[in-house]
């Protein structure tokens, strides 16, 4: 039998070759892997492509595209189209509409597949299979690779694979990707099938599945009955399930997870550890990033001849990329976490015993895992709600995902705390500053719940969501897969936020070094004072105690000091002139209510490109030096200094909580209404969240510095 | 043997208790998606916990675990084979 395969293979092969020799992308192979959700399907993609695949997203829409390159002895390499996970292809979701766009070749560029490859879950047959008579009924041929075969032997199930194939009419392959074990049948079975289906496309069809969608006029319950009656029959005779009083490992793992009590301890814990990991341990490589940087400004700086270029490449072009690869981190260990967590199959448990709580705010439980990667950044976060199938609740997730405190709002908190509440402690020994942090991240939580509630009583009412979830085994993660899908989501994160970044960076640089002063020895005088701090103090201005700076300072930085603030009074009136400065000046009478002078709002205007570039705008502004960090003396001092155009202290303690407050609530990220305009496809919608959370963040700023003021502090 | 007033709702299945599926009422997204998920009308379904506010549920159906909530729950029909075999049970225990 197998022999005789091979030679049609073979003779086909031979034919194929004399056939078409040219290259070309349009006349290759394409063929498509489908299966439902935790069947194997990645593992098997990764196993079929290894590095040879790139991720983009389907025209329009943000369902992901993951295309990879099949290369096999059997024939020319093919392309190998990864659908989305899968339990139906109804198109009632995104996901499923797009699989269905891609098996009816409707997508532009993708022509139809010759060959679906069907990932089935042997421990899980009944319901992966049923993915697959809806797939026979598009007329392509399938053949099944069976995964997890070696598992469903440990539960006692014992599938009689040929029978199987028997009763199915299709080829049905044993995998065992992460061992890379049927790979190379697969590829004979599959190439095969597709040889065949060029001469014969409605060979391999199931006669009772013909039977079976004639009579699909009837109601779409009826037929889903009858898929499943048919499966049911194939099950019955090709599995044999030894009776076992032994639940299975999932079930007594579950005992303690989703435990009444301890699930609930547990996730709390698992959600400390991420975020521990998130904030500590990625400071390290941040770090190095950053210095990296600082130092190749530097570098920048000394090689390229002074003027517009060196300007625009230092303090337009590296601080820009920079600001946003210093986060780079960050985002790659919540992805990392996230895979981990998503292929243990953890994930779906939080959503299990988070959704009473969270349908009470009228989110779906799947909302859990989008509003935790907001934690990290929004832009990933929003992209995450796609799971979620009723567009009222998803958009719902998507209009609160940025009140979650992300790690580019880190920095700004991290300087105002540095800056006025550094070593007070409440209570005696609890930092102020942590308590300061905790209460942002409290203040853009509890307001998330309540434009929630508010939001699904109003604008997107709708019928309580449907929460039906398939709970997957509990898996030891494919670490494989997970680095992959760190990688991925990571290079997804650079180009978009990246490219957003970058060119509000260089718009921002030109808006505050345009017009030029006319006086030419002017701006030499700043350019060069702009080098003088980085060049005086090298990386060692990250000084960890920040009180004893004034007093302690050498006669020669004295006389540095004295030098910036000379030079400093040029700057500024440069600055005012700047076009920035005008556009921070016209805005002055909007923000003095809330403290905050046309230096602040020359921040401000910048850092809604992205909220960490108040960090180096004000360090431009205050002409600190490019390579400053939020923990920088340099810029410390220089807050702690700044004047209002009256001569009194532009920052108090008040106004850095008020500033604190505002980047709770405000969307100041370019790159997040990006994202949010292409996941909503509305601008109405995009526009809405920009105006209602900026009339927010005002409000609340407002009642914070006045309130304060009332109060009797500022 | 089919006593209609046998049956009860899929959320009032105790704990570990075994069952087979009678109807799936409604018509409407969530009925095609619980039927899609495998919960048809003469599936064998097994009620394994609920969630520690008490809502969701978590079902076995088919080999394998799904989550739902209550609400969905309600339109599953269930028939526990304790209640579709009285008779025999009855005739087990009063010799005894």
């Amino acid at each position: 039998m197998n022999a005789k395969i091979t030679n049609i293979a073979e003779k086909q092969r031979t034919a194929d070759d004399g056939k078409s020799r040219i290259p070309n992308p349009e006349s290759q192979i394409v063929i498509a892997l489908a299966g439902n959700p935790n069947a194997g399907k990645t593992t098997l993609f990764n196993a079929l492509t290894g590095l040879r695949q790139k991720v983009a997203n389907y025209p329009g829409v943000t369902v992901e595209r993951k295309e990879g390159v099949w290369r096999t002895n059997e024939g020319e390499p093919a392309r190998l189209i990864d659908l989305p996970g899968l339990y139906s292809l109804d198109a009632t979701s995104l996901d499923e509409q797009i699989a269905r766009d891609v098996l009816t070749g409707k997508l532009s560029g993708l022509p139809k597949p010759s060959v679906i490859v069907a990932v089935v879950d042997a421990t899980n047959l009944e319901r992966n299979l049923y993915l697959v008579t809806q797939i026979l009924e598009y007329k392509i041929p399938v053949v099944i690779a069976l995964t997890m075969v070696d598992v469903a032997e440990k539960e006692s199930l014992e599938i009689d694979t040929a029978k199987l194939s028997g009763l199915l009419r299709l080829p049905v392959v044993e995998v065992q990707a992460a061992q890379k074990r049927g790979i190379s049948e697969l590829a004979e079975r599959v190439f095969q099938t597709a040889a065949e289906n060029k001469r014969d496309s409605d060979d391999v069809l199931d006669e009772s599945l013909i039977h079976l969608s004639l009579q699909d006029d009837g109601e779409i319950n009826r037929k889903i009955f009858a898929r499943y009656n048919f499966i049911s029959d194939v099950y019955q005779q090709s599995v044999k399930a030894k009776p076992t009083d032994e639940r299975n490992l999932s079930e007594k793992i579950d005992r303690v997870l989703t435990h009444k009590f301890f699930g609930l301890i547990i996730l709390i814990a698992v959600l400390l550890l991420v975020f521990q990991a998130i904030f500590s341990w990625a400071n390290l490589p941040m770090d190095l990033l950053e210095s990296g940087f600082g130092a190749l400004g530097d570098l920048a700086r000394a090689s390229l001849p002074e003027g517009l270029l060196a300007d625009l490449i230092v303090d337009g072009v590296i601080a820009g990329v920079g600001g946003v690869l210093v986060f780079l981190p960050q985002i790659l260990l919540l992805f990392l976490f996230i895979s981990i967590l998503e292929d243990t199959g953890y994930m779906s448990r939080a959503a299990f015993l988070l959704d009473k709580l969270m349908s009470k705010f009228g989110l779906h439980g799947k909302a859990f895992l989008p509003l935790m990667s907001s934690f990290a950044c929004a832009i990933p976060g929003i992209m995450a709600t796609r799971t979620i199938e009723n567009p009222k609740d998803r958009l719902a997730t998507i209009m609160i995902a940025p009140f979650m405190s992300c790690s580019a709002r880190l920095p700004v908190y991290a300087l105002m705390i540095a800056t006025f509440f550094a070593g007070q402690t409440v209570f005696g020994f609890i930092s102020l500053g942590a308590v300061l942090i905790l209460a942002m991240y409290a203040l853009g939580i509890v307001t998330a719940i309540v434009v929630a509630w508010i939001l699904k009583r109003t604008l997107l009412k709708s019928p309580p969501p449907p929460f039906v979830m398939e709970l997957p085994p509990y898996r030891l993660p494919n670490w494989r897969n997970v680095v992959q899908s760190m990688l991925n989501n990571g290079w997804q994160f650079l180009k978009r936020a990246g490219t957003v970044i970058l060119a509000i960076s260089i718009i921002l640089w030109a808006l505050t070094a345009f017009p030029r002063p006319s006086d030419g020895d002017t701006s030499q005088a700043i350019s060069q004072n702009q080098i003088a701090p980085g060049s005086q103090e090298p990386i060692d201005t990250i000084v960890t105690t920040d009180e004893s700076c004034g007093c302690s300072l050498p006669d020669e930085a004295q006389i540095a000091e004295a030098e910036r603030k000379a030079a400093e009074e040029k700057q500024g009136a440069a600055l005012r002139n700047s076009y920035a400065g005008q556009l921070g000046r016209f805005i002055e009478p909007v923000i003095e209510p809330l403290g905050f002078d046309w230096k602040i709002g020359v921040a401000l205007i910048a850092s809604f490109a992205a909220r960490e570039v108040l960090v180096s705008t004000l360090s431009i502004i205050y002409n600190t030096g490019k390579d400053t960090t939020e923990e920088s003396e340099g810029l410390i001092q220089a807050v702690r200094d700044a004047k209002k155009d009256d001569g009194s202290p532009a920052w108090t303690p008040l106004t850095a909580i008020t500033l604190m407050v505002f980047f709770v609530l405000a969307i100041q990220c370019m790159s997040t209404v990006a994202v949010v305009r292409r996941e909503t496809n509305s601008w109405a919608w995009t526009l809405f969240m920009v105006v209602y959370m900026t009339a927010l963040a005002y409000a609340a700023a407002f009642l914070t510095y006045q309130g304060g003021r009332l109060l009797g502090f500022g | 043997m089919l006593i209609s007033n046998q049956t009860v709702n899929l959320t009032d299945l105790p704990i570990g208790e075994n069952a087979k599926v009678i109807a799936v009422r409604g018509d409407n997204q969530i009925t095609k998606r619980l039927m899609e998920m495998g919960v048809v009308p003469g599936a064998s379904v097994r009620m394994i916990k609920s969630a520690p506010f008490g809502d969701p549920v978590e079902i076995q159906v088919r080999g394998y675990h799904l989550a739902m909530r209550k609400s969905e729950a309600d339109r599953i029909e269930v028939q526990s084979p304790k209640s579709e075999v009285p008779s025999s049970k009855s005739q087990v225990s009063s010799p005894g």
